[in-house]
Protein backbone atom coordinates (compact mmCIF):
# COMPACT_ATOMS: atom_id res chain seq x y z
CA UNK A 1 0.00 0.00 0.00
CA UNK A 2 2.55 2.55 -1.08
CA UNK A 3 0.74 5.23 -2.29
CA UNK A 4 2.36 7.78 -1.70
CA UNK A 5 5.23 6.88 -4.25
CA UNK A 6 6.63 10.36 -5.75
CA UNK A 7 4.76 10.59 -8.96
CA UNK A 8 5.64 12.68 -12.58
CA UNK A 9 1.90 13.66 -12.86
CA UNK A 10 0.68 13.76 -9.48
CA UNK A 11 0.72 17.74 -8.95
CA UNK A 12 -1.71 18.16 -11.82
CA UNK A 13 -3.90 15.82 -12.29
CA UNK A 14 -3.27 11.88 -12.61
CA UNK A 15 -5.10 11.76 -15.76
CA UNK A 16 -5.09 14.63 -18.35
CA UNK A 17 -6.75 15.41 -21.40
CA UNK A 18 -6.46 18.02 -23.25
CA UNK A 19 -8.32 18.93 -26.63
CA UNK A 20 -8.12 15.35 -27.19
CA UNK A 21 -9.67 14.35 -30.77
CA UNK A 22 -10.06 11.17 -32.48
CA UNK A 23 -10.60 11.16 -36.32
CA UNK A 24 -11.97 8.11 -38.13
CA UNK A 25 -11.45 7.82 -42.24
CA UNK A 26 -14.68 5.81 -42.97
CA UNK A 27 -14.45 5.06 -46.79
CA UNK A 28 -17.30 4.18 -48.20
CA UNK A 29 -18.86 2.65 -51.46
CA UNK A 30 -20.77 4.35 -53.36
CA UNK A 31 -20.91 2.74 -56.71
CA UNK A 32 -18.62 0.54 -58.57
CA UNK A 33 -15.16 1.18 -57.89
CA UNK A 34 -16.44 4.69 -56.40
CA UNK A 35 -15.82 5.45 -52.93
CA UNK A 36 -16.24 8.15 -50.82
CA UNK A 37 -14.04 9.30 -47.51
CA UNK A 38 -16.04 10.68 -44.61
CA UNK A 39 -14.21 11.87 -41.58
CA UNK A 40 -15.94 10.81 -38.39
CA UNK A 41 -14.92 12.51 -35.63
CA UNK A 42 -15.27 9.96 -32.50
CA UNK A 43 -13.67 12.30 -30.20
CA UNK A 44 -13.55 15.92 -30.02
CA UNK A 45 -11.61 18.21 -28.78
CA UNK A 46 -12.16 16.47 -25.06
CA UNK A 47 -10.39 17.90 -21.84
CA UNK A 48 -10.47 16.67 -18.27
CA UNK A 49 -8.50 15.83 -15.35
CA UNK A 50 -8.54 13.36 -13.28
CA UNK A 51 -6.56 13.72 -9.65
CA UNK A 52 -5.46 10.92 -8.05
CA UNK A 53 -7.64 8.46 -6.07
CA UNK A 54 -10.71 9.86 -7.81
CA UNK A 55 -13.18 7.41 -8.60
CA UNK A 56 -15.22 8.82 -11.58
CA UNK A 57 -18.07 7.83 -13.67
CA UNK A 58 -17.73 8.42 -17.51
CA UNK A 59 -21.11 7.85 -19.16
CA UNK A 60 -22.44 8.42 -22.44
CA UNK A 61 -24.80 6.85 -24.90
CA UNK A 62 -23.70 4.26 -27.44
CA UNK A 63 -21.48 5.32 -29.97
CA UNK A 64 -20.56 8.53 -27.82
CA UNK A 65 -16.75 7.87 -27.76
CA UNK A 66 -16.29 6.63 -24.59
CA UNK A 67 -14.47 3.10 -25.59
CA UNK A 68 -12.73 5.50 -27.72
CA UNK A 69 -11.35 7.59 -24.94
CA UNK A 70 -10.69 4.47 -22.94
CA UNK A 71 -8.28 3.04 -26.16
CA UNK A 72 -6.60 5.67 -26.03
CA UNK A 73 -5.65 6.24 -22.54
CA UNK A 74 -4.43 2.85 -22.57
CA UNK A 75 -1.94 3.63 -26.04
CA UNK A 76 -4.49 0.83 -28.06
CA UNK A 77 -5.41 4.51 -30.29
CA UNK A 78 -3.26 7.38 -31.11
CA UNK A 79 -4.85 10.87 -30.68
CA UNK A 80 -5.44 12.69 -33.73
CA UNK A 81 -4.62 15.66 -32.18
CA UNK A 82 -4.38 17.25 -28.19
CA UNK A 83 -2.46 16.25 -25.54
CA UNK A 84 -2.92 13.47 -23.40
CA UNK A 85 -0.81 12.30 -20.12
CA UNK A 86 -1.13 9.21 -17.99
CA UNK A 87 0.36 9.23 -14.87
CA UNK A 88 2.57 11.62 -16.75
CA UNK A 89 3.35 9.07 -19.45
CA UNK A 90 1.73 9.37 -23.08
CA UNK A 91 0.18 6.57 -23.65
CA UNK A 92 0.80 5.78 -27.59
CA UNK A 93 4.34 6.74 -27.44
CA UNK A 94 4.96 4.26 -24.63
CA UNK A 95 2.24 1.73 -24.21
CA UNK A 96 4.42 -0.65 -22.76
CA UNK A 97 6.05 0.97 -19.91
CA UNK A 98 2.22 2.62 -19.71
CA UNK A 99 0.65 -1.04 -19.29
CA UNK A 100 2.53 -1.66 -16.07
CA UNK A 101 0.65 1.13 -14.37
CA UNK A 102 -2.81 0.91 -15.18
CA UNK A 103 -5.03 -2.64 -15.15
CA UNK A 104 -8.26 -2.71 -17.73
CA UNK A 105 -11.10 -4.59 -17.32
CA UNK A 106 -13.35 -4.62 -20.93
CA UNK A 107 -16.39 -6.11 -19.47
CA UNK A 108 -17.37 -7.61 -23.02
CA UNK A 109 -13.94 -8.95 -23.49
CA UNK A 110 -11.56 -11.46 -21.23
CA UNK A 111 -8.11 -11.65 -20.85
CA UNK A 112 -8.31 -14.51 -19.23
CA UNK A 113 -7.04 -17.85 -21.05
CA UNK A 114 -10.45 -19.41 -21.78
CA UNK A 115 -9.37 -23.27 -22.05
CA UNK A 116 -7.15 -23.26 -19.09
CA UNK A 117 -8.46 -22.91 -15.34
CA UNK A 118 -8.26 -19.75 -13.98
CA UNK A 119 -5.26 -20.10 -12.05
CA UNK A 120 -2.84 -20.13 -15.23
CA UNK A 121 -3.95 -17.23 -15.85
CA UNK A 122 -2.88 -15.56 -12.75
CA UNK A 123 0.50 -17.31 -13.18
CA UNK A 124 0.63 -15.71 -16.53
CA UNK A 125 0.49 -12.47 -15.36
CA UNK A 126 3.01 -12.86 -12.50
CA UNK A 127 5.16 -13.44 -15.60
CA UNK A 128 3.75 -10.71 -18.02
CA UNK A 129 3.71 -7.92 -15.14
CA UNK A 130 6.92 -8.94 -13.31
CA UNK A 131 5.51 -8.89 -10.39
CA UNK A 132 7.63 -10.10 -7.52
CA UNK A 133 6.58 -13.28 -5.98
CA UNK A 134 5.72 -12.19 -2.15
CA UNK A 135 3.47 -9.21 -3.82
CA UNK A 136 2.21 -11.33 -6.05
CA UNK A 137 0.83 -13.94 -3.62
CA UNK A 138 -0.66 -11.00 -1.24
CA UNK A 139 -1.96 -9.76 -3.99
CA UNK A 140 -3.73 -12.94 -5.05
CA UNK A 141 -4.36 -13.62 -1.86
CA UNK A 142 -6.14 -10.73 -1.29
CA UNK A 143 -7.95 -10.65 -4.68
CA UNK A 144 -9.23 -14.41 -3.98
CA UNK A 145 -10.77 -13.41 -0.91
CA UNK A 146 -12.57 -10.31 -1.51
CA UNK A 147 -13.95 -11.61 -4.93
CA UNK A 148 -14.46 -15.07 -3.75
CA UNK A 149 -12.61 -16.88 -6.28
CA UNK A 150 -11.21 -19.21 -3.81
CA UNK A 151 -13.16 -22.63 -5.49
CA UNK A 152 -12.89 -21.24 -8.71
CA UNK A 153 -9.08 -21.46 -9.00
CA UNK A 154 -8.83 -24.41 -10.48
CA UNK A 155 -12.09 -24.16 -12.78
CA UNK A 156 -11.39 -23.72 -16.66
CA UNK A 157 -12.52 -20.35 -17.78
CA UNK A 158 -14.65 -21.63 -20.13
CA UNK A 159 -16.57 -22.81 -17.37
CA UNK A 160 -17.49 -19.98 -15.34
CA UNK A 161 -20.67 -18.15 -15.24
CA UNK A 162 -20.62 -14.62 -16.87
CA UNK A 163 -20.51 -13.19 -13.14
CA UNK A 164 -17.51 -15.24 -12.15
CA UNK A 165 -15.81 -14.63 -15.20
CA UNK A 166 -16.01 -10.93 -14.36
CA UNK A 167 -14.34 -11.65 -11.15
CA UNK A 168 -11.62 -13.40 -12.56
CA UNK A 169 -11.07 -10.20 -15.11
CA UNK A 170 -11.31 -7.60 -12.47
CA UNK A 171 -8.82 -9.65 -10.33
CA UNK A 172 -6.05 -10.20 -13.34
CA UNK A 173 -6.32 -6.48 -13.97
CA UNK A 174 -5.41 -5.93 -10.19
CA UNK A 175 -2.23 -8.11 -9.18
CA UNK A 176 0.46 -5.34 -10.49
CA UNK A 177 -0.99 -2.92 -7.95
CA UNK A 178 -2.24 -0.87 -11.20
CA UNK A 179 -2.00 2.83 -10.24
CA UNK A 180 -5.31 3.58 -12.33
CA UNK A 181 -7.71 0.82 -13.29
CA UNK A 182 -10.48 1.53 -16.46
CA UNK A 183 -13.80 -0.38 -16.29
CA UNK A 184 -15.34 -0.29 -19.38
CA UNK A 185 -19.09 -1.49 -18.43
CA UNK A 186 -17.53 -4.16 -15.36
CA UNK A 187 -21.32 -4.93 -14.56
CA UNK A 188 -23.04 -5.67 -17.84
CA UNK A 189 -25.38 -8.31 -17.91
CA UNK A 190 -24.55 -9.09 -14.31
CA UNK A 191 -27.48 -10.32 -12.10
CA UNK A 192 -28.13 -8.22 -8.77
CA UNK A 193 -25.98 -10.28 -6.22
CA UNK A 194 -22.75 -10.51 -8.96
CA UNK A 195 -23.35 -6.68 -9.47
CA UNK A 196 -23.50 -6.05 -5.61
CA UNK A 197 -20.25 -7.95 -5.44
CA UNK A 198 -18.23 -6.17 -7.87
CA UNK A 199 -19.20 -2.31 -6.32
CA UNK A 200 -18.36 -3.48 -3.13
CA UNK A 201 -14.98 -4.46 -3.79
CA UNK A 202 -14.21 -1.72 -6.70
CA UNK A 203 -15.11 0.78 -3.59
CA UNK A 204 -12.95 -0.97 -1.30
CA UNK A 205 -10.05 -1.01 -3.55
CA UNK A 206 -10.49 2.76 -4.64
CA UNK A 207 -10.66 3.69 -0.10
CA UNK A 208 -7.96 1.25 0.51
CA UNK A 209 -5.52 1.47 -2.17
CA UNK A 210 -6.24 4.67 -3.34
CA UNK A 211 -6.55 3.13 -7.12
CA UNK A 212 -7.84 5.87 -9.66
CA UNK A 213 -11.00 4.31 -11.04
CA UNK A 214 -12.67 5.04 -14.32
CA UNK A 215 -15.62 3.47 -14.86
CA UNK A 216 -17.91 3.34 -18.06
CA UNK A 217 -21.25 2.28 -17.63
CA UNK A 218 -24.55 2.07 -18.73
CA UNK A 219 -25.96 1.40 -15.60
CA UNK A 220 -25.91 4.63 -13.41
CA UNK A 221 -27.05 2.68 -10.39
CA UNK A 222 -22.99 1.54 -10.64
CA UNK A 223 -22.53 5.34 -10.73
CA UNK A 224 -24.65 6.27 -7.97
CA UNK A 225 -22.97 3.96 -5.59
CA UNK A 226 -19.56 4.38 -6.47
CA UNK A 227 -18.59 7.60 -8.04
CA UNK A 228 -18.45 10.91 -6.48
CA UNK A 229 -18.27 12.20 -9.38
CA UNK A 230 -19.68 11.73 -13.38
CA UNK A 231 -18.86 13.09 -16.76
CA UNK A 232 -21.15 12.87 -19.57
CA UNK A 233 -19.87 12.67 -22.95
CA UNK A 234 -21.70 12.90 -26.12
CA UNK A 235 -20.78 12.60 -29.73
CA UNK A 236 -17.01 13.03 -29.25
CA UNK A 237 -17.94 15.91 -26.17
CA UNK A 238 -17.97 16.58 -22.99
CA UNK A 239 -21.68 17.48 -21.85
CA UNK A 240 -21.14 17.19 -18.23
CA UNK A 241 -18.45 17.40 -15.54
CA UNK A 242 -19.03 17.50 -11.86
CA UNK A 243 -21.13 15.82 -8.59
CA UNK A 244 -23.77 13.20 -9.49
CA UNK A 245 -26.32 15.69 -7.91
CA UNK A 246 -25.40 18.08 -10.21
CA UNK A 247 -26.74 16.62 -13.19
CA UNK A 248 -30.17 17.47 -11.96
CA UNK A 249 -29.59 20.78 -12.37
CA UNK A 250 -28.50 20.45 -15.53
CA UNK A 251 -31.13 18.62 -16.49
CA UNK A 252 -33.21 20.97 -14.94
CA UNK A 253 -35.16 17.69 -13.98
CA UNK A 254 -37.77 18.11 -11.76
CA UNK A 255 -39.51 16.38 -8.65
CA UNK A 256 -43.61 15.21 -8.24
CA UNK A 257 -45.67 15.61 -5.43
CA UNK A 258 -48.29 13.71 -5.23
CA UNK A 259 -51.29 14.92 -3.38
CA UNK A 260 -54.73 12.83 -2.51
CA UNK A 261 -57.75 15.13 -1.84
CA UNK A 262 -60.73 14.43 0.31
CA UNK A 263 -62.49 14.28 -3.22
CA UNK A 264 -62.15 14.99 -6.61
CA UNK A 265 -61.63 18.69 -7.42
CA UNK A 266 -59.89 20.56 -10.88
CA UNK A 267 -56.59 20.98 -10.88
CA UNK A 268 -55.21 22.89 -7.95
CA UNK A 269 -54.04 26.63 -8.50
CA UNK A 270 -50.45 26.33 -7.19
CA UNK A 271 -48.11 28.81 -6.72
CA UNK A 272 -45.26 29.06 -10.00
CA UNK A 273 -43.16 27.58 -10.91
CA UNK A 274 -45.31 24.22 -9.85
CA UNK A 275 -47.66 23.44 -12.07
CA UNK A 276 -50.05 20.64 -12.38
CA UNK A 277 -49.22 17.56 -14.99
CA UNK A 278 -52.02 15.26 -14.26
CA UNK A 279 -54.87 14.30 -12.56
CA UNK A 280 -56.89 11.13 -12.07
CA UNK A 281 -60.07 11.49 -9.60
CA UNK A 282 -58.97 13.00 -6.07
CA UNK A 283 -55.23 12.75 -6.85
CA UNK A 284 -53.29 15.29 -8.81
CA UNK A 285 -49.68 15.64 -9.44
CA UNK A 286 -47.46 18.35 -9.60
CA UNK A 287 -44.48 18.88 -11.01
CA UNK A 288 -41.55 21.63 -9.84
CA UNK A 289 -37.49 22.00 -9.90
CA UNK A 290 -35.64 19.59 -8.40
CA UNK A 291 -33.71 22.36 -6.50
CA UNK A 292 -36.97 24.11 -4.97
CA UNK A 293 -38.17 23.28 -1.66
CA UNK A 294 -41.25 20.68 -1.30
CA UNK A 295 -42.34 22.48 2.30
CA UNK A 296 -43.53 25.66 0.93
CA UNK A 297 -45.00 24.09 -1.31
CA UNK A 298 -46.94 21.66 0.92
CA UNK A 299 -48.38 23.86 3.24
CA UNK A 300 -49.84 26.38 1.05
CA UNK A 301 -51.71 23.54 -0.76
CA UNK A 302 -52.63 22.18 2.91
CA UNK A 303 -53.91 25.59 3.78
CA UNK A 304 -56.39 25.86 0.68
CA UNK A 305 -57.44 22.40 -0.18
CA UNK A 306 -58.38 19.00 1.56
CA UNK A 307 -55.46 17.33 2.01
CA UNK A 308 -55.73 13.38 3.04
CA UNK A 309 -52.23 12.64 1.69
CA UNK A 310 -49.14 13.27 0.13
CA UNK A 311 -45.83 12.13 -1.14
CA UNK A 312 -42.66 13.84 -2.54
CA UNK A 313 -41.07 11.71 -6.02
CA UNK A 314 -36.90 12.56 -6.70
CA UNK A 315 -36.19 12.67 -10.30
CA UNK A 316 -35.09 9.36 -12.10
CA UNK A 317 -31.40 10.00 -12.82
CA UNK A 318 -32.12 7.77 -15.93
CA UNK A 319 -35.05 10.26 -17.25
CA UNK A 320 -32.57 13.64 -16.24
CA UNK A 321 -29.55 11.95 -18.63
CA UNK A 322 -31.80 10.70 -21.16
CA UNK A 323 -33.29 14.47 -21.21
CA UNK A 324 -29.73 15.40 -21.29
CA UNK A 325 -28.95 13.33 -24.39
CA UNK A 326 -32.11 14.28 -26.35
CA UNK A 327 -31.56 18.01 -26.08
CA UNK A 328 -27.97 17.89 -27.40
CA UNK A 329 -29.26 15.68 -30.01
CA UNK A 330 -31.95 18.57 -31.36
CA UNK A 331 -29.43 21.28 -30.40
CA UNK B 1 15.60 -12.30 -18.91
CA UNK B 2 12.27 -11.69 -17.33
CA UNK B 3 10.56 -11.38 -21.07
CA UNK B 4 12.29 -14.79 -21.56
CA UNK B 5 10.20 -16.45 -18.68
CA UNK B 6 6.62 -14.68 -20.06
CA UNK B 7 7.02 -16.52 -23.09
CA UNK B 8 8.18 -19.65 -21.81
CA UNK B 9 4.30 -19.46 -19.84
CA UNK B 10 3.25 -18.53 -22.80
CA UNK B 11 4.17 -21.32 -25.01
CA UNK B 12 3.50 -23.65 -21.80
CA UNK B 13 0.13 -22.12 -21.90
CA UNK B 14 -0.37 -22.88 -25.30
CA UNK B 15 0.79 -26.92 -24.49
CA UNK B 16 -1.61 -27.16 -21.44
CA UNK B 17 -4.60 -25.76 -23.57
CA UNK B 18 -4.07 -28.47 -26.23
CA UNK B 19 -3.18 -30.90 -24.10
CA UNK B 20 -6.89 -30.70 -22.82
CA UNK B 21 -9.06 -31.67 -25.66
CA UNK B 22 -8.49 -35.31 -25.12
CA UNK B 23 -10.81 -36.73 -27.29
CA UNK B 24 -10.26 -34.34 -29.76
CA UNK B 25 -6.05 -35.33 -30.14
CA UNK B 26 -7.10 -39.42 -29.90
CA UNK B 27 -10.01 -38.40 -32.74
CA UNK B 28 -6.44 -36.65 -34.44
CA UNK B 29 -4.22 -39.76 -33.98
CA UNK B 30 -6.75 -41.80 -35.96
CA UNK B 31 -7.65 -39.57 -38.25
CA UNK B 32 -3.39 -39.22 -38.84
CA UNK B 33 -3.26 -42.98 -38.86
CA UNK B 34 -6.26 -43.77 -41.38
CA UNK B 35 -4.51 -41.00 -43.89
CA UNK B 36 -1.18 -42.59 -43.69
CA UNK B 37 -2.25 -45.84 -44.29
CA UNK B 38 -4.14 -44.40 -47.50
CA UNK B 39 -0.91 -42.96 -48.44
CA UNK B 40 1.75 -45.16 -47.79
CA UNK B 41 -0.57 -47.86 -50.14
CA UNK B 42 -0.64 -45.13 -53.02
CA UNK B 43 3.27 -44.24 -52.90
CA UNK B 44 4.24 -47.88 -52.10
CA UNK B 45 2.29 -48.45 -55.39
CA UNK B 46 4.29 -45.39 -57.07
CA UNK B 47 7.65 -46.87 -56.05
CA UNK B 48 6.45 -50.26 -57.21
CA UNK B 49 6.45 -48.68 -61.12
CA UNK B 50 8.96 -46.24 -60.49
CA UNK B 51 11.15 -47.46 -58.17
CA UNK B 52 14.08 -44.74 -56.95
CA UNK B 53 11.49 -41.76 -57.83
CA UNK B 54 12.83 -38.36 -56.93
CA UNK B 55 15.86 -40.70 -55.76
CA UNK B 56 13.89 -42.24 -52.77
CA UNK B 57 13.97 -45.94 -52.26
CA UNK B 58 10.59 -47.55 -51.15
CA UNK B 59 11.66 -47.66 -47.43
CA UNK B 60 12.11 -43.92 -47.56
CA UNK B 61 9.41 -43.11 -49.57
CA UNK B 62 7.43 -45.07 -46.21
CA UNK B 63 9.02 -43.17 -44.06
CA UNK B 64 8.61 -40.18 -45.17
CA UNK B 65 4.93 -40.40 -45.20
CA UNK B 66 4.58 -41.27 -41.57
CA UNK B 67 7.14 -38.33 -40.77
CA UNK B 68 4.40 -35.90 -42.61
CA UNK B 69 1.60 -37.49 -40.66
CA UNK B 70 3.67 -36.85 -37.51
CA UNK B 71 4.32 -33.29 -38.69
CA UNK B 72 1.02 -32.33 -40.02
CA UNK B 73 -1.05 -31.24 -36.73
CA UNK B 74 2.61 -30.08 -35.27
CA UNK B 75 3.16 -27.58 -38.06
CA UNK B 76 -0.16 -27.21 -38.75
CA UNK B 77 0.07 -27.88 -42.58
CA UNK B 78 -3.18 -27.91 -42.67
CA UNK B 79 -4.44 -24.96 -40.58
CA UNK B 80 -5.28 -25.54 -36.95
CA UNK B 81 -3.05 -23.56 -35.70
CA UNK B 82 -2.90 -20.31 -33.51
CA UNK B 83 -4.33 -18.56 -36.54
CA UNK B 84 -8.09 -18.95 -36.68
CA UNK B 85 -8.02 -17.84 -33.16
CA UNK B 86 -6.05 -14.97 -34.15
CA UNK B 87 -7.98 -13.79 -37.16
CA UNK B 88 -10.96 -14.18 -34.86
CA UNK B 89 -9.99 -12.32 -31.89
CA UNK B 90 -9.07 -9.52 -34.51
CA UNK B 91 -12.44 -9.61 -36.19
CA UNK B 92 -14.54 -9.37 -32.89
CA UNK B 93 -12.10 -6.81 -31.63
CA UNK B 94 -10.58 -9.04 -28.46
CA UNK B 95 -7.10 -7.95 -30.01
CA UNK B 96 -7.75 -5.04 -28.41
CA UNK B 97 -7.06 -7.16 -25.01
CA UNK B 98 -3.76 -7.99 -26.39
CA UNK B 99 -2.67 -5.17 -27.56
CA UNK B 100 -2.81 -2.95 -23.87
CA UNK B 101 -0.71 -5.65 -22.17
CA UNK B 102 3.15 -5.45 -21.76
CA UNK B 103 3.83 -7.74 -24.23
CA UNK B 104 4.85 -8.30 -27.79
CA UNK B 105 2.22 -9.37 -30.10
CA UNK B 106 4.67 -11.53 -32.35
CA UNK B 107 6.51 -12.91 -29.68
CA UNK B 108 3.58 -14.12 -27.92
CA UNK B 109 1.69 -15.89 -30.50
CA UNK B 110 4.90 -17.77 -31.39
CA UNK B 111 5.47 -18.85 -28.23
CA UNK B 112 2.26 -19.73 -28.15
CA UNK B 113 1.95 -21.62 -30.92
CA UNK B 114 5.49 -23.73 -30.37
CA UNK B 115 3.76 -24.88 -26.87
CA UNK B 116 0.86 -25.95 -28.83
CA UNK B 117 3.64 -27.61 -32.06
CA UNK B 118 5.40 -29.40 -29.00
CA UNK B 119 2.02 -30.68 -27.52
CA UNK B 120 0.94 -31.95 -31.15
CA UNK B 121 4.60 -33.61 -32.11
CA UNK B 122 4.27 -35.88 -28.54
CA UNK B 123 0.01 -36.37 -28.55
CA UNK B 124 -0.42 -36.55 -32.18
CA UNK B 125 2.54 -37.24 -33.74
CA UNK B 126 4.27 -40.21 -32.34
CA UNK B 127 1.61 -42.44 -32.26
CA UNK B 128 0.99 -42.06 -35.87
CA UNK B 129 4.94 -42.73 -36.43
CA UNK B 130 5.14 -45.47 -34.22
CA UNK B 131 2.22 -47.18 -36.19
CA UNK B 132 4.19 -46.97 -39.03
CA UNK B 133 7.51 -47.76 -37.98
CA UNK B 134 5.88 -51.19 -36.55
CA UNK B 135 3.80 -52.56 -39.29
CA UNK B 136 6.20 -51.01 -42.35
CA UNK B 137 9.45 -51.12 -43.58
CA UNK B 138 11.17 -47.46 -42.94
CA UNK B 139 14.34 -46.39 -43.20
CA UNK B 140 15.20 -44.71 -39.91
CA UNK B 141 19.06 -43.23 -39.00
CA UNK B 142 21.01 -45.14 -36.28
CA UNK B 143 23.10 -42.41 -34.98
CA UNK B 144 21.41 -39.77 -32.44
CA UNK B 145 23.15 -36.63 -34.27
CA UNK B 146 21.23 -37.52 -37.23
CA UNK B 147 17.87 -37.49 -34.66
CA UNK B 148 19.33 -34.36 -33.73
CA UNK B 149 19.61 -32.56 -36.74
CA UNK B 150 15.90 -33.60 -37.47
CA UNK B 151 14.85 -31.85 -34.15
CA UNK B 152 16.70 -28.95 -34.83
CA UNK B 153 14.84 -28.80 -38.66
CA UNK B 154 11.34 -29.31 -36.81
CA UNK B 155 12.26 -26.23 -34.81
CA UNK B 156 12.89 -24.29 -37.91
CA UNK B 157 10.33 -25.66 -39.53
CA UNK B 158 8.32 -24.47 -36.68
CA UNK B 159 9.21 -21.23 -37.28
CA UNK B 160 8.91 -21.09 -40.48
CA UNK B 161 5.40 -22.50 -40.84
CA UNK B 162 4.63 -19.98 -38.10
CA UNK B 163 6.16 -16.83 -39.93
CA UNK B 164 3.75 -17.64 -43.10
CA UNK B 165 0.74 -18.31 -40.48
CA UNK B 166 1.13 -14.60 -38.66
CA UNK B 167 1.00 -13.08 -42.02
CA UNK B 168 -2.60 -15.02 -42.98
CA UNK B 169 -3.79 -14.48 -39.26
CA UNK B 170 -2.84 -10.46 -39.76
CA UNK B 171 -4.65 -10.34 -43.13
CA UNK B 172 -7.84 -9.97 -40.85
CA UNK B 173 -6.66 -6.08 -39.88
CA UNK B 174 -7.29 -5.09 -43.25
CA UNK B 175 -9.90 -8.10 -44.85
CA UNK B 176 -12.24 -8.53 -41.70
CA UNK B 177 -13.14 -11.97 -43.06
CA UNK B 178 -9.93 -14.14 -43.49
CA UNK B 179 -11.89 -17.91 -44.87
CA UNK B 180 -10.45 -17.16 -48.20
CA UNK B 181 -6.87 -16.29 -47.41
CA UNK B 182 -7.00 -19.34 -44.88
CA UNK B 183 -7.95 -21.79 -47.43
CA UNK B 184 -5.60 -20.61 -50.04
CA UNK B 185 -2.98 -20.62 -47.83
CA UNK B 186 -4.24 -24.06 -46.44
CA UNK B 187 -3.98 -25.73 -49.91
CA UNK B 188 -0.20 -24.02 -50.45
CA UNK B 189 0.79 -25.86 -47.55
CA UNK B 190 -0.16 -29.31 -48.55
CA UNK B 191 0.91 -28.73 -51.79
CA UNK B 192 4.36 -26.87 -51.64
CA UNK B 193 5.28 -28.55 -48.29
CA UNK B 194 5.29 -32.20 -49.88
CA UNK B 195 2.56 -33.08 -47.70
CA UNK B 196 0.66 -34.46 -50.98
CA UNK B 197 4.27 -36.03 -52.57
CA UNK B 198 7.77 -35.26 -51.93
CA UNK B 199 8.87 -32.05 -53.25
CA UNK B 200 12.07 -33.86 -55.08
CA UNK B 201 9.84 -35.92 -57.46
CA UNK B 202 8.38 -32.83 -59.10
CA UNK B 203 10.16 -32.23 -62.57
CA UNK B 204 12.07 -29.07 -64.14
CA UNK B 205 11.44 -25.95 -63.20
CA UNK B 206 7.88 -26.89 -61.35
CA UNK B 207 10.32 -28.35 -58.65
CA UNK B 208 13.03 -25.55 -58.77
CA UNK B 209 10.70 -23.29 -57.82
CA UNK B 210 8.66 -25.29 -55.15
CA UNK B 211 11.47 -26.53 -53.36
CA UNK B 212 12.94 -22.87 -53.36
CA UNK B 213 9.75 -21.65 -51.40
CA UNK B 214 9.48 -21.13 -47.46
CA UNK B 215 7.01 -24.20 -47.34
CA UNK B 216 9.83 -26.90 -48.47
CA UNK B 217 11.40 -25.84 -45.01
CA UNK B 218 8.73 -27.86 -43.24
CA UNK B 219 8.20 -31.63 -44.21
CA UNK B 220 10.38 -31.49 -47.10
CA UNK B 221 13.70 -30.22 -44.94
CA UNK B 222 13.29 -32.06 -42.04
CA UNK B 223 11.98 -35.25 -43.94
CA UNK B 224 15.34 -34.91 -45.91
CA UNK B 225 17.34 -34.58 -42.98
CA UNK B 226 16.49 -37.18 -41.12
CA UNK B 227 16.53 -39.65 -44.39
CA UNK B 228 20.31 -38.34 -45.07
CA UNK B 229 19.18 -37.08 -48.36
CA UNK B 230 20.10 -33.17 -47.60
CA UNK B 231 23.23 -31.71 -45.48
CA UNK B 232 21.58 -30.80 -42.02
CA UNK B 233 24.08 -27.23 -41.87
CA UNK B 234 22.68 -26.09 -45.57
CA UNK B 235 18.91 -27.04 -44.71
CA UNK B 236 18.74 -25.25 -41.57
CA UNK B 237 20.45 -22.39 -43.67
CA UNK B 238 17.99 -22.09 -45.82
CA UNK B 239 15.08 -22.70 -43.05
CA UNK B 240 16.38 -19.95 -41.01
CA UNK B 241 16.66 -17.60 -44.13
CA UNK B 242 13.22 -18.22 -44.18
CA UNK B 243 12.39 -18.06 -40.78
CA UNK B 244 14.27 -14.50 -40.26
CA UNK B 245 12.31 -13.57 -43.22
CA UNK B 246 9.04 -14.21 -43.17
CA UNK B 247 9.07 -12.92 -39.05
CA UNK B 248 10.73 -9.61 -39.74
CA UNK B 249 8.30 -9.13 -42.80
CA UNK B 250 5.23 -10.29 -39.84
CA UNK B 251 6.96 -7.34 -37.71
CA UNK B 252 6.63 -4.92 -40.70
CA UNK B 253 2.96 -6.05 -41.29
CA UNK B 254 2.26 -6.07 -37.67
CA UNK B 255 3.16 -2.54 -36.85
CA UNK B 256 1.26 -1.43 -40.36
CA UNK B 257 -1.48 -2.94 -38.97
CA UNK B 258 -2.02 -1.64 -35.31
CA UNK B 259 -0.86 1.80 -36.42
CA UNK B 260 -3.95 1.83 -38.52
CA UNK B 261 -5.87 -0.58 -36.23
CA UNK B 262 -9.45 0.14 -35.73
CA UNK B 263 -10.55 -2.11 -32.78
CA UNK B 264 -14.02 -3.36 -33.47
CA UNK B 265 -17.02 -3.01 -31.49
CA UNK B 266 -17.33 -0.68 -28.27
Amino acid sequence: MDNDRAEPGGAGGFIELDGVEKVFEVRRRTGFLKRERRRVRAVDGLSFTVARGEMVGYIGPNGAGKSTTIKMLTGILTPSGGRLRVAGIDPARERTRLAHRIGVVFGQRTTLWWDLPLIDSYRLMHRMYRIPDARYRENLDRCVELLQLEALLDVPVRQLSLGQRMRGDIAAALLHDPDVLYLDEPTIGLDVVSKAKVRGFLRELNAERGTTVLLTTHDLQDIEQLCSRVMVIDHGRLMYDGPLAGLHEAGESERTLVVDLERELPPIEAPEPARVVRVEGPRQWLAFPASASAAGLVAGIAARYPLVDLSVREPDIEAVIAKIYAERASA
Amino acid sequence: MGSGRLYAAVAAGGFRRYATYRAATAAGVFTNTVFGLILVYTYLALWDAKPQLGGYDQAQAVTYVWLGQALLAALAIGGGGFEDELMERIRTGDIAVDLYRPADLQLWWLAADLGRALFQVLGRGLVPFAFGAVFFPVALPREASAWAAFLVAVLLAAMVSFGLRYLVALSAFWLMDGTGVTQMAWLAGFFCSGMLLPLNVFPGALGEVVRALPWSSMLQAPADVLLGEADPLGTFVFQAGWALVLLAVGRLVQSAATRRVVVQGG
